[in-house]
C-alpha cells in the first residue's frame, strides 16, 4: 500500500482533511473545556473575559454554593430515582417483546411489528398523550414519568435485530429439544448472551431519563418531586436564583457580596451544569464503545 | 412469510393427491393453532409492550377524535358535542397563523440545509485519517456533547451569549464588535437554534455513515488507486455512493418531521423578546394546550402539524422510490 507514491494534490487534501479536522476539535473542546475552568475561577475575571482557556483565581465558591442549594440534592436524588425506575421498567417491556419478535415461529408476528412501527409515524400528539396521563389519575406522580415512555420502538427493533444476528439458531434448538422451555431459554441462554445489548439499552434508556425535562414539566406541579432537569431549567434558563436564599450568611445586608451577587450566580452555574453532567462525564470514557455500539448495530438493519 | 412453516406443506400438496383442498386447509389451521400453543410464553413476553403501545399510542390516536368536537372533560371524548372543522378554521384564519408557519418551515429548513450535510461531510473526513490516537481522540470528543441535556445545553448558551458576561461577547469584542443581545434578538434566534444544534449532534450524526463507510470494499479503493484515481475521486466515486441508501433514508425521515423539529429546546429558548421569530406550531400547541386548556383548539392544531409531516414524509418517500432503489417503504 505505501509503494504507491502519494501524489502532491492527494497530499494537499490530506492537509486540508487534517487541518478541517482539528478545527472541528477545537470548535467542539473549546466550551467544554471552558465551563471546567470557568467553574473554578474567579467569578470576576470569568465575567470580564479575562479568563480565555486555563482557570484563573483559583476558587471554589462555585462548588461550595452548590452544597449549600438544597433543591439541586433533592432533585438529584430524584432524577437517580426516576432513572433506575424507568430503565428497569424500560428493560422489562423491551427485552422480552424484542425477543418474542426475534422468534421466526411466533404466528402474528409482522401484525406486531406493524403495529408497533406504525406509532413512529402517527401518533395522537400532545394534547390527547397528556388527556390520557390525566385520566389515568397520573398527574404529579412519578408514574407520569415512566410508564408514558414505557418503551420506544426504535430500541425494541435494535434489540430483536441482536437477537436474531448473535444467538446462534443451532442453540435454541439444542435447548429446546433438551424440553428447555422458551422461558427458561430466555432467561437462561439468551439474556446472559445478550450482556452487551442489555447495556446498551440500559444506557440509552438510562441517558433519556437522566436528561428528561418535559414529562415533569407538564406532568409534575410539586416542585418536591422536581428531577434535577427541573431545578437546572429554574437557575440556568429561567435565571431565578438568589443567592440570599442559598447562603443565610450572605444575606446579612453587605454592600460588598451584593455587588458580587450576578458574579456569584454566574459562577454558580458553571457548577452547576458541571456537577450535573458529572455522571455522564464519568461514565463516559467507559461506556463510549458500547454507546457506539448500539448505533452501529442498528444501522446494519434499519 | 406469516408462516413459514407451512408454506413448504402447501406446495407439496400436489403430491399427496389423497388430499382434498379443504383438509390441506385444516391441517394448515392446525399446525398454526400448535404453533401458538407451544410458542405461548413469547406472547407473555410481548404482553406488556402490547398494552403500552396499545394503551400509550393507539387512545391518543382515538382521542385525536377531540380535534373535531368542543371537548367537555365532564362528557369525556365521545359524547362531546361534534363542530366539524370549526377549530381549524379558527386556526387558519387566525392572524397568528402565517406567522407559526413561517417560523416553523424557516426554523425546520435552515436546520436541514445547515445540520443534514455535516455529519455526513465529518464522517467522510474521518475516514480519511488513519487509525491511531488522534482519530480516537476527536471521536470521544465530537460525541460527547450528544448527551448534555437540553436543559444543560441551553443554559449553556445563555451563558456564553450573555451580552455583558459571554465568551462570544467578550471574543467579538476582542474585533472591536458591539455586544449583541443574541437571546433577545429575533433576528439571531434561528441562527443560534441550528448552530448549537450542529454542535451538539454533528459527531453523533456522523456515527451511522462511519458505519456505512466501514462497509466499503477496500478492494475497490485499491484498484481506484492503482488506476490512479485521487483521494478526492475516490470520495467521490466510491464513499459517497456508498453512503447514498443511508443518506436518503435518514433525509426521508428528517422531511418527515420537518415540522416538528426541536420543539423541546426552542421552547426552552424561547423569551417574551424572542418570540416572533422563536414561536412554532409545536410550542404554540403546548402554551394553549397544556398552559391554558384550550384541549380541543390545540389538539386540532396539532392534527394539522402531524397531518402535513405526514403527507411531506409519502411524498419524499415516494420521489426516492421513483428516482433510486431506496426508500423506507
Amino acid at each position: 500500500m505505501t509503494a504507491i507514491r502519494e501524489s502532491r494534490t492527494d497530499l494537499i487534501f490530506k492537509y486540508f482533511v487534517y487541518c478541517f479536522l482539528f478545527v472541528i476539535l477545537i470548535l467542539i473542546l473549546y466550551p467544554l473545556i471552558y465551563i471546567i475552568s470557568a467553574s473554578i475561577s474567579d467569578p470576576t475575571l470569568v465575567n470580564q473575559g479575562k479568563m480565555w482557556l486555563l482557570p484563573k483565581g483559583i476558587t471554589f465558591v462555585g462548588y461550595k454554593l452548590l452544597f449549600q442549594y438544597d433543591e439541586i440534592w433533592i432533585g438529584y436524588r430524584n432524577t437517580i430515582f426516576y432513572t433506575l425506575l424507568g430503565v428497569a421498567i424500560n428493560l422489562f417491556v423491551t427485552l422480552p417483546a424484542a425477543y418474542a419478535l426475534s422468534r421466526k415461529k411466533l404466528v402474528g408476528r409482522n401484525f406486531f411489528m406493524v403495529m408497533f412501527v406504525f406509532t413512529m409515524f402517527f401518533s395522537g400528539g400532545l394534547i390527547p398523550s397528556y388527556l390520557l396521563v390525566k385520566n389515568l389519575g397520573m398527574i404529579n406522580t412519578v408514574w407520569a414519568l415512566v410508564i408514558p415512555n414505557a418503551a420506544s420502538i426504535w430500541n425494541i427493533i435494535l434489540c430483536r435485530t441482536f437477537f436474531q444476528v448473535t444467538i446462534p439458531k443451532e442453540l435454541e434448538d439444542a435447548a429446546s429439544i433438551d424440553g428447555c422451555t422458551n422461558t427458561k431459554l430466555f432467561f437462561k441462554i439468551v439474556l446472559p448472551l445478550s450482556m452487551p445489548i442489555i447495556a446498551v439499552m440500559a444506557l440509552f434508556y438510562g441517558v433519556g431519563h437522566w436528561n428528561e425535562y418535559f414529562s415533569s414539566l407538564i406532568y409534575l406541579n410539586d416542585e418536591a418531586k422536581y428531577p434535577l432537569q427541573m431545578v437546572l431549567r429554574k437557575i440556568l434558563v429561567l435565571q431565578e436564583i438568589s443567592t440570599e436564599t442559598m447562603d443565610p450568611a450572605m444575606a446579612i445586608a453587605n454592600a460588598e457580596v451584593i455587588n458580587q451577587k450576578a458574579d456569584l450566580s454566574a459562577v454558580l452555574k458553571y457548577a452547576v451544569i458541571l456537577v450535573s453532567t458529572l455522571p455522564m462525564l464519568i461514565a463516559y470514557p467507559f461506556l463510549q464503545r458500547y454507546f457506539v455500539k448500539g448505533v452501529m448495530i442498528g444501522s446494519i438493519k434499519g | 412469510m406469516k408462516s413459514g412453516l407451512n408454506t413448504s406443506s402447501s406446495n407439496n400438496a400436489p403430491l399427496f393427491s389423497s388430499k382434498s383442498k379443504k383438509e390441506i386447509r385444516r391441517e394448515k389451521r392446525r399446525t398454526t393453532l400448535k404453533n401458538i400453543a407451544t410458542s405461548w410464553e413469547l406472547y407473555v413476553f410481548l404482553l406488556p409492550a402490547f398494552l403500552y403501545f396499545l394503551i400509550f399510542h393507539y387512545v391518543p390516536l382515538y382521542g385525536l377524535l377531540i380535534a373535531f368536537k368542543d371537548f367537555n372533560p365532564a362528557l369525556g371524548v365521545w359524547d362531546s358535542p361534534w363542530v366539524g372543522f370549526m377549530w381549524f378554521e379558527d386556526f387558519f384564519s387566525s392572524y397568528y397563523f402565517w406567522d407559526l408557519i413561517k417560523n416553523t418551515i424557516g426554523i425546520s429548513l435552515y436546520s436541514l440545509i445547515v445540520g443534514f450535510p455535516m455529519p455526513i461531510i465529518l464522517a467522510l473526513a474521518f475516514n480519511e485519517v488513519k487509525d491511531g490516537l488522534f482519530k480516537r481522540g476527536l471521536q470521544t470528543i465530537t460525541y460527547a456533547p450528544h448527551f448534555i441535556s437540553l436543559v444543560v445545553m441551553v443554559g449553556m448558551i445563555i451563558s456564553f451569549l450573555s451580552p455583558q458576561t459571554g465568551l462570544i461577547n467578550h471574543i467579538l469584542g476582542l474585533f472591536g464588535v458591539e455586544p449583541i443581545d443574541f437571546m433577545q434578538d429575533p433576528g439571531w434566534f434561528k441562527t443560534v437554534f441550528v448552530f448549537s444544534g450542529v454542535w451538539q449532534g454533528m459527531g453523533w450524526g456522523a456515527i451511522i455513515y462511519i458505519a456505512a463507510l466501514s462497509g466499503v470494499d477496500p478492494q475497490l479503493h485499491e484498484s481506484a488507486k492503482v488506476d490512479g484515481a485521487s483521494r478526492l475521486q475516490r470520495i467521490w466515486h466510491i464513499n459517497i455512493p456508498a453512503l447514498l441508501p443511508t443518506i436518503i433514508i435518514l433525509f426521508i425521515l428528517d422531511m418527515g418531521s420537518l415540522l416538528s423539529v426541536g420543539f423541546q429546546k426552542i421552547l426552552l429558548m424561547q423569551n417574551d423578546l424572542n418570540m416572533e421569530s422563536s414561536d412554532v406550531i409545536a410550542t404554540f400547541v403546548y402554551r394553549t394546550g397544556i398552559l391554558n386548556a384550550q384541549y380541543s383548539y390545540s389538539t386540532a392544531v396539532g392534527l394539522f402539524d402531524a397531518v402535513i409531516n405526514a403527507t411531506i414524509l409519502v411524498i419524499v418517500n415516494q420521489i426516492a422510490r421513483k428516482r433510486s432503489e431506496t426508500s423506507l417503504w
